[in-house]
């Protein structure tokens, strides 16, 4: 506003100024920023603006289900043949152990009554669908086309048919939040299925991978190791897969040794997910001072507002 | 005239057609045409590159329409895109209120230009408003990003003049028969 051609003439006027503008919803942004991160008073607002946006994600499936329609109409005879006898093999191959399962099941249910433990995680679940990925590059989470309507709750956990893909952490009408295992701000409490050690399963960021930390370097974790919920946060239900160690480092002036994996659910190219309901595993949770003990939870204080 | 003579001293040095006046109704659809874009499911590289589609819009009508589209619609439409990425509240916001006080600083200097000699400017325009979000995200503790942060801004300049060319579209002048 430097040159005497750029201040518009007094009938032209348009109430304040850019700049002024500019400072006012700063200051206004600053405002939600500061109230969002430290309280969570806007989740009403922020309900309220998902649901309408939801017909646009509605819309947005539209291409993609058209598609997938499309190709599934196309799919000539051989290759559903071919499906066929591969999926019938794949029966008879999983067909001893589906038949030992019911035993061991049972057996499993009338030993842990003897132990009076609590029952594993019940089997109720609800399919839902990928309607989005998050575009935040700093954070890692996907949107599901299912929320409270479906009895979704924050704090569930969210499967599909590898392992484990993440945890609800907003639950809207018709919609739910997913944070996926690989976000920054997540970690899953696991233990090592060869050995039984536990630790604790960190989330890294987009296009790093998660790390297995805090394991001291005479722990005996090696790679192709895999790892599986431990149950102990009592928001994922123990011996769902995790991942897979993909390399361990030693270093001798290290405590701890650096332990990179891979997950093994397709975090972020899975359509279909399960989300589990919390069942009777579910512990009475400790009052909200102890969100000290941040490995515990499945997601960190700090993810959960700021993702 | 000394209006005309400064008039012609400020007008591109090409010559333009006559616009008719932007239908107050295209301006909301555009919006929402964008943001599908926005939200329309991606995976891998295609993700990565994804351009902010409603931040570009937001420039084009910021550089063009100013009367209608200020800093004010910007920072409404970056709290819908809060809501739609999970991101906090104000983030999206300021970005796009900084954004488009920008766009509005420089509209003048970047309407000389040809359209492909916008997108460079267009660029920076669109680094200026990601590089507030990264602030921001600093300020919250986020690591420095990958290199990939700073593609969705450059592939958004490039689909500059394509975006500037389908958003004026509606405003073009009815062939008369009279011209041709």
């Amino acid at each position: 506003m430097h040159h005497v051609s750029d201040a518009p003439p007094p009938f032209f006027h348009r109430g304040p100024s850019p700049f002024a503008r500019l400072a006012v919803f700063g200051l206004l942004s600053l405002a939600l920023l500061f109230t969002d991160s430290r309280y969570g008073y806007l989740e009403g607002i922020r309900s309220v603006v998902a649901i309408a946006l939801h017909p646009l994600q509605r819309i947005v499936q539209i291409p993609g289900e058209t598609l997938a329609w499309v190709a599934t109409y196309f799919t000539s005879q051989r290759e559903l043949a071919d499906e066929v006898a591969s999926l019938k093999q794949q029966v008879l191959v999983q067909a001893p152990a589906a038949q030992g399962h019911e035993l061991l099941r049972d057996e499993n249910a009338a030993l842990r009554a003897l132990l009076a433990v609590h029952a594993r995680f019940a089997n109720a679940a609800t399919a839902a669908e990928v309607l989005y990925t998050g575009r935040d590059p700093f954070s890692q989470k996907l949107f599901l086309n299912r929320g409270t309507d479906a009895g979704i709750k924050p704090g569930e956990a969210v499967i599909d048919q590898f392992g484990v893909v993440g945890q609800v952490t907003r639950a809207f009408p018709q919609m739910a939040e997913v944070t996926l295992i690989t976000d920054k701000d997540h970690a899953v409490p696991v233990k090592v299925e060869r050995s039984g050690i536990r630790g604790v399963f960190f989330g890294a960021g987009a296009g790093r991978m998660p790390e297995l930390r805090f394991m001291a370097s005479s722990s005996d974790v090696r790679p192709g190791d895999k790892l599986y919920t431990s149950g102990l946060d009592g928001i994922y239900p123990a011996d769902l897969a995790v991942a897979q160690v993909t390399s361990v480092e030693r270093e001798t002036g290290q405590m701890f040794s650096r332990i990179l994996c891979t997950p093994l659910a397709g975090v972020d190219r899975s359509g279909y997910l399960l989300v589990l309901r919390q069942g009777a595993a579910q512990l009475p949770r400790p009052d909200e001072p102890a969100e000290a003990d941040a490995p515990k939870r499945g997601v960190r204080g700090k993810g959960r507002r700021s993702g | 005239m000394a209006v005309l003579r400064k008039a012609s001293l400020l007008a591109p040095s090409r010559p333009e057609e006559i616009l008719r006046p932007v239908n107050p109704w295209f301006i909301p659809l555009s919006f929402v045409v964008a943001l599908l874009g926005n939200l329309v499911p991606l995976a891998g590289m295609a993700a990565m590159a994804r351009p902010d589609f409603l931040a570009l819009v937001i420039l084009y009508w910021c550089i063009h329409e100013p009367r209608y589209v200020g800093v004010g619609v910007a920072w409404a439409l970056g709290l819908v895109v809060d809501v739609a990425d999970a991101t906090v509240f104000g983030e999206h916001a300021l970005a796009y209120a900084v954004l488009a006080y920008a766009a509005e600083y420089f509209r003048r200097r970047v309407l000389r230009f040809r359209r492909w000699q916008q997108a460079p400017q267009v660029a920076l325009l669109l680094m200026i408003g990601a590089a507030t979000v990264l602030l921001i995200r600093f300020v919250g503790g986020a690591p420095l990003p990958h290199w990939t942060y700073a593609l969705p801004p450059l592939v958004g300049a490039v689909l500059w003049p394509l975006t500037s060319v389908l958003l004026l579209w509606p405003q073009r002048p009815a062939r008369s028969s009279a011209e041709r």
